[in-house]
Order: C-alpha cells, then sequence, then structure tokens
C-alpha cells in the first residue's frame, strides 16, 4: 500500500541546492518570536525547556554535593543549632527550586512543547496545529511562567518543596504567591498545547490516516492532552486556593481558619499523580516509534499499545490517594487506592512487553536513539516496579517520605521521561536541524549516562529501604557510603550531559547533511525534506502503514533510506544493518 | 458555517477569506472552532470543579455552619441575578441565530441587551458584597457579624482564642533558645511531639478538642463565607470577561462583519455565555437555597 508513496520522494536530490527551509523561512528575530510555525515554536520550546534544565541539573549537582558529607559540604552551620538551622534553610530552597524547574519547567512541558509541536504535524501530513496563535500564547504562557519562577527566587526563594504543603505554605515568610502563580500561568500553557494537540489529532488528520492507522506517537500525545485538559484546572484552582490563603486569609486550607490542611493534598494529587502520565506518556510514544524502526520490523500489538495509553490517562485519574495513605486517610480508602495504583501498572507493562515483542527477531540497528530507547525500557521498569513496591500499602507506611521514593521517581522521571526524551532528540535532530551529529561519540554518551543514572538512584533505594528520610540536609553516617556513590553518579551524568550538549552544538555548524530519511523510518515525517519547507511539504503525502519498513532500503550514496517498489514478500533489507 | 443557512456565493466568498491556511474547508475550521471550544468550557467546568468539591467537603464535615450562615442571604437578590442571567442567555442565543441568518441590526441590539443583562447582574451582586462587609459577614479573621440572621446580636464567645490567620513563623529565634538550653547542661534531644495514638495504618488521629459551646452561632461560621466570596467571585470574574468580549463583539456586529458567511466568534462566545450562566444555576441553589 505505501508503494507508491514514495514515487515522488525518490528523485527528490537530498540537498537540493539552497532550498528555503522553516528554519530559514524569515531571518529577522521577530520572525523567530512572532512565529506561528509549529515548527519554530517547538525549537523555542526546547531552548527554553533546556535551559531550565541546565538551572534544574546544577541544583541537582549542589544537592549531591550538599550529601557528600553527613553534616552537609555546601550549607553547614558554626557547631550551634541555630545556625545549622539558618544555613540548612538555603538546603531547603535549593531542592525546593530543583523540583519546581525540574516538573513544572522540564518535565511536563519538554516533550509535548519541544518534539510534540514540532512532530505532531509532520507525523499527521498536516500543515501546521489547529490553532497556531493559541500554540505561540501557550509558549509565551510557559515563559512568564518561568520568568515569574526567576523573580520570586530572586525576591525569596520557596522553601517549601514542590508540593506546597499547607498549612507550612502559607506560614513560610517566601514568596510562595509569585511562584504559584508563575506555575498556574504554565498550567494554562499546558492546558492550551493539550486541547490544541486534541483538536489537531481529531480535525486535521489526513484522508485515509484512520485513529488505528495513527503513528503510535500520536496516539500517546493523545493520551497526554487528554490528562493536560482534565486534570490541570483542578491544580489551578488549588493555586489560586493557595495564594487567595496567603494574600486574604480566604481559610479553606488553614487548619488555624477552620479550614482542612489535607483538602490541599488531595486538589494537589489529584493533578500531580495524573501529571507523572503527562510527563511519561509522550516518552512512551516516542519509545514506541524508534524501537520499531531500529528493530526493521513492524511494531508488535499496534492497538494494545494505543489503547494501553488511553488506560494508562483514564486510571491515573483514580490512584492519586496513594499520596495520602499517612496522612489521615481512612483504611478503606487506603486499599482502594492500592488496588487501583496496582491497576495502573498493567498498561505500562503490556507496552514493555510489545517492545520487546517488536524486537524480538528484528534487525537490531543500535543506532543512539535506539541505545536511549532500550535505556528506556531499562529504566522505566525498574522506575515502574518500585512503584508497584510504594503502591503497595504496608510497605509504603515504612517506606513514605524515604530516599526510596526518590530513587522510584527519579528513576521514572529521569530515567523514563527524560531519557525519552532525549532518545526523541537525537530520532528528530537530523529532521530538526538538517544535520547529523557524530554517531560514535553520541553512543558512548549514551553508555556513560546510563551507569551515572544507575550509580545515582539506584543507592537511594538501598538508602532508603535502609530508613533515610528525604528532604533532609543532614544524615546518620552509616549512610555516607551510599551517598558518595550517588553523588559520583550526579557527577557522571553531568559529564554525560556536557558531552551531549557539545556534539549536539558541534553538529549545527559541522555535522554532516542529514538525508531526508536517515533511519529509514515509514511515518509521514520522514517523508519531506531535513529540514522540512515553511509549509511542511511540498505535495501532500499518501498516508500508509506508518510501521512497513519492506520497500525502504539503505543507500550507501546518500546515506539514507529511499523507497523502492519491492515485491510484498521481500525479506528484511540486509542493508539496514550498515 | 452553520448549516442551518444557504450561502450566497458572495457569502461563500466571505466564508473562504476567513479560511486560515492549514485548514481545506470553512467546515474544518468552524468544526476545529468548536471542538477547541467546548474543550476550553470543559476546562472552566474543572476549575470550578475544585470549588464544588471543597464545598461538598465542607458541607458534609460542617453541615451546621451551612444551614445557620446560608440565611444571612438573601434569596430574592440571588434569584432575580438567575432571572436576569436566563434572559440574557436567551437575548445571547438570540444573537447567534441573527447573526447567522445575517440580520445586523437584530445580532447588534441582542448583544447589547445581553452585555445590559451582564451588568445588571454585577449591579446587584456589588450590592451584595457591599452589604455583607458592612454587616462583617467575610472569610477568616475579617468575620465579624454583630447580629445573628435572625437579627439576634451574637454574644462574644468566652473563653476561646481569637482566630488568627497565621500561626507564628518558624523562625531560628526557637532554635536559639534551644542552644542557649544545650549550654546549659538541659538535654534537648527529647522530642515535644506526642507519640501518635493510633497505631498500625500509621496514621495519627488528632484528638478533637472540645468545641467552645456558643448557644448563638457554630463554630467555624468564617469557612461558609470563605466559600462563597470563592465560588461568586470567579464566577463574577467570568461574567465581567464575558462582558467585555460580547462588548468586542458588538464593535465588530456593527462594523457588519458578521453573517452567514462568517460568525465563528458569535457562535463561540455565545456557548461560553450559556456557561456562564448555567454555573450561577448550580450556585444559587447551593448558597442561597440551604435548608
Amino acid at each position: 500500500m505505501t508503494t507508491v508513496t514514495g514515487s515522488n520522494f525518490g528523485d527528490t536530490p537530498v540537498v537540493p541546492a539552497k532550498p528555503d527551509n522553516y528554519l530559514t523561512h524569515g531571518k529577522t528575530i521577530s520572525s523567530w518570536l512572532l512565529t506561528l510555525d509549529h515548527k519554530r515554536i517547538g525549537i523555542m520550546y526546547l531552548i527554553t525547556a533546556l535551559l531550565a534544565f541546565f538551572i534544574g541539573g546544577m541544583l541537582a549537582e549542589v544537592i549531591r554535593t550538599q550529601l557528600l558529607v553527613p553534616q552537609g559540604l555546601v550549607f553547614h552551620g558554626t557547631g550551634s543549632v541555630a545556625s545549622s538551622y539558618a544555613a540548612y534553610r538555603y538546603y531547603n530552597q535549593v531542592f525546593t527550586l530543583h523540583g519546581i524547574i525540574m516538573v513544572f519547567l522540564v518535565l511536563i512541558p519538554i516533550i509535548p512543547g519541544a518534539l510534540g509541536n514540532f512532530a505532531l504535524p509532520l507525523l499527521l501530513g498536516a500543515k501546521d496545529v489547529a490553532f497556531p496563535k493559541l500554540n505561540l500564547i501557550s509558549f509565551y504562557l510557559y515563559v512568564a511562567g518561568a520568568v515569574l519562577a526567576i523573580v520570586s527566587t530572586v525576591l525569596g526563594a520557596v522553601d517549601t518543596g514542590w508540593t506546597f504543603y499547607t498549612p507550612f505554605s502559607i506560614q513560610t515568610e517566601s514568596y510562595v504567591v509569585v511562584m504559584v502563580l508563575g506555575i498556574f500561568l504554565v498550567g494554562f500553557s499546558s492546558i492550551f498545547t493539550g486541547i490544541n494537540f486534541m483538536v489537531t489529532i481529531h480535525k486535521l488528520r489526513p484522508p485515509g490516516m484512520t485513529w488505528f492507522r495513527m503513528p503510535l506517537f500520536l496516539w500517546s500525545i493523545y493520551a497526554t492532552s487528554l490528562i493536560q485538559v482534565a486534570a490541570t484546572p483542578v491544580v489551578g484552582i488549588t493555586f489560586v486556593l493557595l495564594m487567595m490563603e496567603r494574600v486574604m486569609g480566604i481559610g479553606i486550607f488553614n487548619p488555624a481558619l477552620g479550614g482542612n490542611p489535607v483538602l490541599f493534598q488531595e486538589f494537589f494529587w489529584f493533578y500531580s499523580h495524573p501529571a507523572v502520565y503527562i510527563m511519561i506518556l509522550p516518552a512512551m510514544g516516542i519509545v514506541s516509534e524508534i524501537i520499531p524502526v531500529f528493530s526493521r520490523k513492524h511494531i508488535f500489538g499496534y492497538e494494545f499499545i494505543a489503547l494501553s495509553s488511553l488506560a494508562i490517562a483514564l486510571i491515573g485519574f483514580l490512584v492519586w490517594g496513594h499520596h495520602i495513605f499517612v496522612n489521615g486517610q481512612s483504611a478503606e480508602l487506603d486499599a482502594v487506592f492500592s488496588f487501583l495504583t496496582f491497576i495502573v501498572a498493567v498498561p505500562s507493562a503490556i507496552k514493555v512487553w510489545n517492545w520487546l515483542a517488536t524486537m524480538y527477531k528484528g534487525a537490531i540497528v543500535l543506532k543512539t536513539p535506539m541505545l536511549y530507547a532500550l535505556s528506556f525500557i531499562v529504566l522505566f521498569t525498574i522506575g515502574g516496579l518500585t512503584g508497584v513496591v510504594l503502591g503497595a500499602l504496608s510497605e509504603d507506611v515504612v517506606l513514605h517520605d524515604t530516599y526510596f521514593v526518590v530513587g522510584h521517581f527519579h528513576y521514572v522521571m529521569m530515567g523514563g521521561t527524560l531519557i525519552g526524551f532525549i532518545a526523541g532528540l537525537h530520532y528528530w535532530w537530523p529532521k530538526m536541524f538538517g544535520r547529523m551529529y557524530n554517531e560514535r561519540i553520541a553512543q558512548w554518551t549514551c553508555v556513560i549516562l546510563f551507569i551515572g543514572i544507575n550509580l545515582t538512584f539506584f543507592p537511594q533505594l538501598m538508602v532508603g529501604a535502609d530508613g533515610m528520610p528525604r528532604r533532609y540536609a543532614s544524615y546518620l553516617p552509616m549512610y555516607q557510603p551510599y551517598m558518595i556513590v550517588s553523588t559520583i553518579g550526579a557527577y557522571i551524568q553531568l559529564v554525560a550531559f556536557l558531552s551531549m550538549a557539545s556534539y549536539l552544538m558541534h553538529s549545527l555548524f559541522y555535522g554532516k547533511k542529514a538525508p531526508v530519511n536517515p533511519w529509514g523510518a515509514a511515518s509521514l515525517d520522514w517523508e519531506t525534506s531535513s529540514p522540512p519547507p515553511h509549509d511542511n511539504f511540498e505535495t501532500t503525502p499518501s498516508v500508509g502503514d506508518p510501521y512497513d519498513y519492506a520497500d525502504l532500503v539503505f543507500d550507501s550514496g546518500i546515506n539514507g533510506y529511499v523507497r523502492t517498489e519491492k515485491p510484498a514478500d521481500s525479506p528484511i533489507p540486509v542493508t539496514a544493518r550498515h | 458555517m452553520s448549516n442551518a443557512v444557504a450561502m450566497t456565493p458572495t457569502e461563500e466568498q466571505v466564508a473562504r477569506e476567513h479560511l486560515a491556511h492549514h485548514f481545506d474547508t470553512p467546515q474544518q475550521q468552524f468544526d476545529a472552532g468548536t471542538l477547541g471550544m467546548w474543550m476550553f468550557l470543559a476546562t472552566e467546568m474543572l476549575l470550578f470543579s475544585g470549588l464544588f468539591c471543597a464545598y461538598a467537603v465542607f458541607r458534609a464535615t460542617h453541615p451546621e455552619v451551612f444551614r445557620y450562615a446560608g440565611e444571612y442571604l438573601d434569596p430574592v437578590s440571588g434569584l432575580i441575578n438567575a432571572l436576569i442571567l436566563l434572559t440574557s442567555g436567551l437575548t445571547m442565543a438570540l444573537a447567534v441565530r441573527f447573526a447567522q441568518t445575517g440580520k445586523r441590526f437584530a445580532l447588534s441590539l441582542c448583544l447589547a441587551l445581553t452585555m445590559l443583562g451582564g451588568v445588571a447582574f454585577l449591579a446587584i451582586h456589588a450590592k451584595e458584597y457591599f452589604d455583607n462587609g458592612q454587616a462583617k459577614l467575610l472569610w477568616g479573621t475579617h468575620y465579624a457579624p454583630k447580629v445573628g440572621p435572625n437579627g439576634k446580636p451574637i454574644a462574644p464567645i468566652v473563653g476561646t482564642v481569637p482566630l488568627t490567620a497565621k500561626p507564628k513563623p518558624v523562625t531560628s529565634a526557637g532554635w536559639t533558645q534551644l542552644d542557649s538550653l544545650a549550654k546549659a547542661g538541659f538535654v534537648v534531644s527529647h522530642s515535644d511531639i506526642m507519640p501518635a495514638p493510633l497505631g498500625p495504618s500509621g496514621v495519627a488521629r488528632a484528638q478533637k478538642p472540645a468545641a467552645p459551646q456558643n448557644p448563638f452561632q457554630p463554630a467555624n461560621v468564617q469557612i461558609f463565607f470563605g466559600i462563597y466570596f470563592l465560588m461568586t467571585g470567579l464566577h463574577s470574574l467570568h461574567v465581567i470577561i464575558g462582558i467585555i468580549v460580547i462588548g468586542w463583539l458588538l464593535i465588530r456586529s456593527l462594523r457588519g462583519e458578521f453573517g452567514p458567511g462568517y460568525n465563528a466568534p458569535v457562535v463561540y462566545v455565545g456557548m461560553y455565555w450559556g456557561v456562564v450562566d448555567m454555573v450561577w444555576m448550580f450556585l444559587f441553589p447551593l448558597l442561597y437555597l440551604i435548608h
């Protein structure tokens, strides 16, 4: 069915002489800042989110350095309790900022904002998202939120933890209102992005692309958007209430005024637990795209992967109570939430098994995106299984608020979301910028990063099981060996990220020109030139099976794949192993 | 646009002029906009749902407060406001219809009437807020009425601590005190925190202190007014935004921009105004008609 599709692009010269692409379409600053082109908005998201990631990452290194010695290496007192208290407040501010930046400015927006914006219309064969102006507004709401976060930090950094639990967040003398207002704006950016993507997928699918012929990344973005639209308003109103507490003393969450502080936790987690699926689902979508391409084999269990995304989105709404197990919830509710938490692990496991089945007997090519996708499977599985451990009621009572929790969600967020994002970044990098990065260095960087992540977070699981509480600026000497290993891991990660930043920057200027289809993918985003023209496609591409690689063969002349009209029963091309 | 009216060739031309480059047909563009608007309105409902949820929780845990405080509110003004909003909902729906059929004068008139309804609603509501302020029927520590809903004076509660919004912030001063104690040879390692009274689930259930008995009013009435001002305030904010947007439609309508070929903004704002009306139809009985 796809045999006709490529007839026009097989003839296209790979690097036409100075073609007009979206990067060169307008050259003024305002052509970038006021652009309505989804690809440029995606690049602006990418730059902003990576900047935020750099700041959040540096704060993480400060945290790890602090924990090298039991009394704290960076912030510590001069011997008296009072001086320790004053010093440790800075530590509270550092981990709070690390959490807020990473969750609200990096993990939630980075994949939908950067990769989703860039790739979603391309995967649909569309010219743009449904509401380009709303898309730009989303981006600026995100920037405004980030600016308010900076303002709040300069005025008086928040020390509540990223969860803003009441009543401490009402009492603390830091600029909670400004920070929360910033997150409120970022939340609306997220809502608008979600609405935009859902409407785009509903209304702008090309003729012939039925729901079950969409690339799986679109399914995962759709499920993500569903959560963004349905959960974010609740945290919006929660943060409005928190602002009202501080500004007007409205009293809903303030026990001193007859309010209910646990209600804040219920509201907060009603959003913030589904929010972790906002973070992980797009990463799963990216992995679902990459694995079949680099296994040169059709995706296994398409419908199951597609529908499990929706299942995660829906069940994810029903598990928030597992954050409140020990905070005054009735035992009956505890049991129900614990059971539902187990259930939500099932669709995730379905995805993992389908990825493994896709690879089975495939011709696996260990290029960088595939290496990251494989890392994702390993790290996400560790993160997911430790999540089930925490979902078990009796164990959670012991492990609640220990480093085990920290290790668990860093495995999922860092090892899942960020590794998935990096996989996608490497996968679409040639399409985004038209340049290839140095494959060998990129592969080694992936290995180093994988080692670094495990060294950082596995000792945290162990030390947490030993009883070390999270968010402490100092600890008992018995935990020091774990903490040292964890910190070494964090430094190794830093090395890997610096390496990644340098080879990616290098590739922008000195990288080889990217072919139209360097990986041999069959989805529509690889039917247009690298980088794509302003309007995405010279001619409207026709829709085929996005996972049928039978007629794609490697052409060493252009270092990329081209479509040939092969008989349908031809074997997997051996050249794929190139 | 709408299938309701067949378009003349010039109107089809108008529809084409408003077609963005990434859509194929005006119908596709209109459908995308409608779907997007419905989803946005769903998020608006979810924004209110947090407050409805808080209302449900506090009403379940403090039924006596809602019973008592609800009688302070005047159901007549709430009912008048409901009727005003219902009427403005009708004029807005008519405006949408007149935009689709191209009756420009009737469209402008209906938009103006809808705005008028919104302003009247706000005026009556402002009067209520003003009266509440005069009678100190406010949230948190600002709640200090002199008379109860039955008109009898409220006796001061004897022997209770007055409400304070902020407990003392944690400062290093307390720690300094501990420091000096430690230097004086006291052992400060023991915690003052009481051990958990309940065991296996790890949950320490707070013992409720005996509430001060006041024969004239229940404790924590201020919570009702906190919720009342939050819900009606957020709703009024939506009414204000609605009036501004309808004003913008009115200007465009007077310029003759809307007709059978192009009327999407009127339709979308009409949907928004319908939701704003509907929220009041829930708020009115929940706040004014408690029995």
